[in-house]
């Protein structure tokens, strides 16, 4: 059976839901051992082992690990994956960011974005904006490097017993010409985008930021994330990390709705594993509807509010 | 100091793309072509640096057919210096690229590499963080702003979480998100200037590098489609629908 080495995602604190979904795309293809890098991170290690599917739990610990700096992960993950058949990481910036480093490194070439395992060396995975699924294998005795497209797996669940945690260190040389000066990060406590049941998301016809807030009015009635097209960060109304689409999250909740967007293909491409998509648009023939289960013609100034008090009863 | 750019050739963003009857490629011919806009995003970015005085050079450079000289021309007209094509008719992945780009890099002794993200046919998001390590110096993935004095570049880069800054000594590579710039229009008279412009074309398999194991393609497929949905004419009904889906 082939052996996996699964890369954890995680803030210093907690692990991202990300990794219990990349684990999904790992146990397709064999035995699978999670490392976790960071630094004071004995609690993200210790969830990470309470993943089903972890057989155990290898957590390089030292100060240079602090923050996710891709040239300083990238040497440690080329020296620990000799030992492993398969190198995998979740599709997030995270992973996208670190894993083709590392993959150079190896002088191997790398699957983005694994939507579908077909068998142990062949993978189905999106391109051209999703408008297309190619199918590719990787070739002879190379080494399998993938990141595995976060919506396309389900979080597995957590293990009976946890997996063992071993402390380990990795001998490589770590450059320190990359400083991580900060995270901005706009959070808040409304639900996580990319893990949440429901989105209500809204485009440029929101027309300000202001208008936003009604956005965000029908997400707390609902318990939903926010999310926005691009336009509509781009328009300044909010920030960079709810964008859903090609460049932006790709999301698969129970129910998404859409105010005031299009439909383009670079934003479809981010909802189409959407339980039902619900779309508000004044323009009975924006693109949108025909991605949409359940269509609605109108202004959503007035729609809105009628159905956050729709909502209310 | 020199910048190099990386440009690449792709069916424009706006084409609706086809898979022939085979099921071997997408349709090509007859389609619009265009610079991968990311990529156009990096050349602005490369421009204004040049014109702030803090880079001499802006150089373009691609890998692709002979018609990719389309592309650098374009480049050429928004104001880079001059342009390398590093002609080939195969398919060229990531890994290949990052070491052809890698030749260039040890040619030309830029001081930055500017890159787009992701190229939009392939969607992989690879080349750039694969030059950075090849290169061994630092990356800065999917940048919506930078700043660059005394030979350290601080960069905004845009991740899950909201927005991340980091500072890399040069020489380093970026790659850039789509709202780090607004590109210049080209103007006709540009045009013409640019058609007197230094492109060198230099065969790819001359460049002598190892060409590394590619992906074997087994085939493209369209996603599934989503089945038709209903329509609703008031909050009423859009409120029942939802119900009889059991979303609520
Ligand atoms: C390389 C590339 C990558 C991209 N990546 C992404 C991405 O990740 N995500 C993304 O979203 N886009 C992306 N885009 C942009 C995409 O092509 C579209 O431009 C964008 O999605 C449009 O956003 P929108 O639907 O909000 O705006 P518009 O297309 O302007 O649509 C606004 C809609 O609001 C409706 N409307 C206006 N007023 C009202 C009202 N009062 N009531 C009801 N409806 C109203 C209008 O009828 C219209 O349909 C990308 C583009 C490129 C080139
Ligand atoms: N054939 C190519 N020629 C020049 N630059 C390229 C080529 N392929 C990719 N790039 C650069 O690498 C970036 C990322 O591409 P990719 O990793 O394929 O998504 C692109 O935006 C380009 O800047």
């Amino acid at each position: 059976m082939a052996t996996v080495l699964l890369l954890a995602e995680h803030d210093g604190e907690t692990l991202n839901v990300s990794t219990a979904r990349a684990m999904r795309c790992a146990m397709a293809l064999g035995e699978v051992d999670v490392v976790v890098l960071g630094a004071g991170t004995d609690g993200v290690a210790e969830q990470a082992s309470r993943l089903e599917g972890a057989r155990r739990v290898l957590h390089v610990d030292r100060p240079e690990n602090a923050h996710p700096v891709a040239a300083v992960m990238a040497p440690q993950l080329a020296s620990l994956a000799s030992e492993y058949d398969v190198l995998l990481a979740p599709s997030s910036t995270f992973g996208r960011d670190i894993l083709p480093r590392v993959a150079a490194l190896l002088g191997v070439p790398q699957i983005s974005d694994i939507m579908e395992v077909i068998d142990e060396r062949t993978f189905k995975r999106p391109i051209y904006a999703g408008n297309v699924i190619t199918t590719v294998r990787v070739p002879g005795d190379c080494k399998i490097i993938g990141t595995a497209r976060i919506a396309s797996f389900a979080a597995v669940a957590g293990a009976q017993a946890p997996a063992a945690v071993e402390s380990i260190q990795v001998e490589a040389d770590l450059p320190t010409d990359t400083v991580w000066i900060g995270l901005e990060a706009s959070g808040g406590d409304r639900p996580d985008l990319q893990s949440a049941n429901r989105v209500v998301a809204g485009g440029r016809g929101i027309g300000s930021k202001e208008n936003f807030d009604l956005i965000f009015r029908l997400a707390d009635r609902l318990g939903a994330a926010v999310g926005a097209s691009r336009a509509a960060v781009d328009a300044g109304y909010v920030p960079n990390d709810m964008q859903i689409g090609q460049t932006g999250k790709i999301i698969a909740p129970d129910l998404y709705i859409a105010f005031g967007i299009s439909g383009a293909i670079q934003h479809m491409t981010g909802i189409k594993d959407a339980g039902v998509i619900v779309a508000i648009n004044k323009d009975g023939e924006a693109p949108i509807f025909e991605a949409a289960d359940i269509g609605l013609v109108g202004d959503l100034f007035q729609i809105l509010p009628e159905l956050e008090k729709a909502l209310g009863d | 100091m020199k910048v190099l750019v990386g440009i690449k050739r792709v069916i424009d963003y706006n084409v609706r793309v086809q898979i022939n009857r085979e099921g071997t490629d997408v349709v090509k011919e007859g389609v619009k072509m265009s610079i991968n806009p990311f990529d156009e995003i990096a050349v602005e970015a490369a421009l204004r640096i040049r014109e702030a005085g803090q880079a001499d050079e802006v150089i373009v450079a691609t890998i692709g057919p002979g018609a990719a000289q389309q592309q650098l021309r374009t480049a050429l007209a928004m104001g880079a210096d001059r342009a390398i094509l590093l002609e080939t008719d195969r398919e060229i992945q990531p890994l290949a690229a990052a070491r052809a780009l890698m030749k260039l890099v040890e040619k030309e002794q830029p001081g930055l590499v500017l890159l787009g993200k992701q190229a939009i046919d392939d969607d992989a998001n690879q080349v750039g963080q694969m030059l950075a390590a090849q290169w061994d110096r630092p990356q800065a993935t999917f940048i919506s702003g930078l700043d660059l004095s005394d030979g350290k570049l601080k960069a905004v880069r845009e991740v899950d979480a909201g927005l991340e800054t980091v500072e890399v000594s040069l020489p380093a590579v970026l790659t850039v998100d789509l709202r780090l710039n607004e590109p210049r229009f080209v103007k006709m008279p540009d045009i013409m200037k640019a058609k007197r412009k230094p492109l060198e074309t230099i065969a790819f398999d001359s460049i002598g590098i190892d060409m590394p194991p590619q992906l074997e393609n087994l085939g493209y497929e369209a996603p599934p489609k989503r089945s038709g949905g209903v329509r609703v004419d008031s909050v009423e009904a859009l409120v029942a629908a939802l119900n009889d889906k059991g979303v609520l």
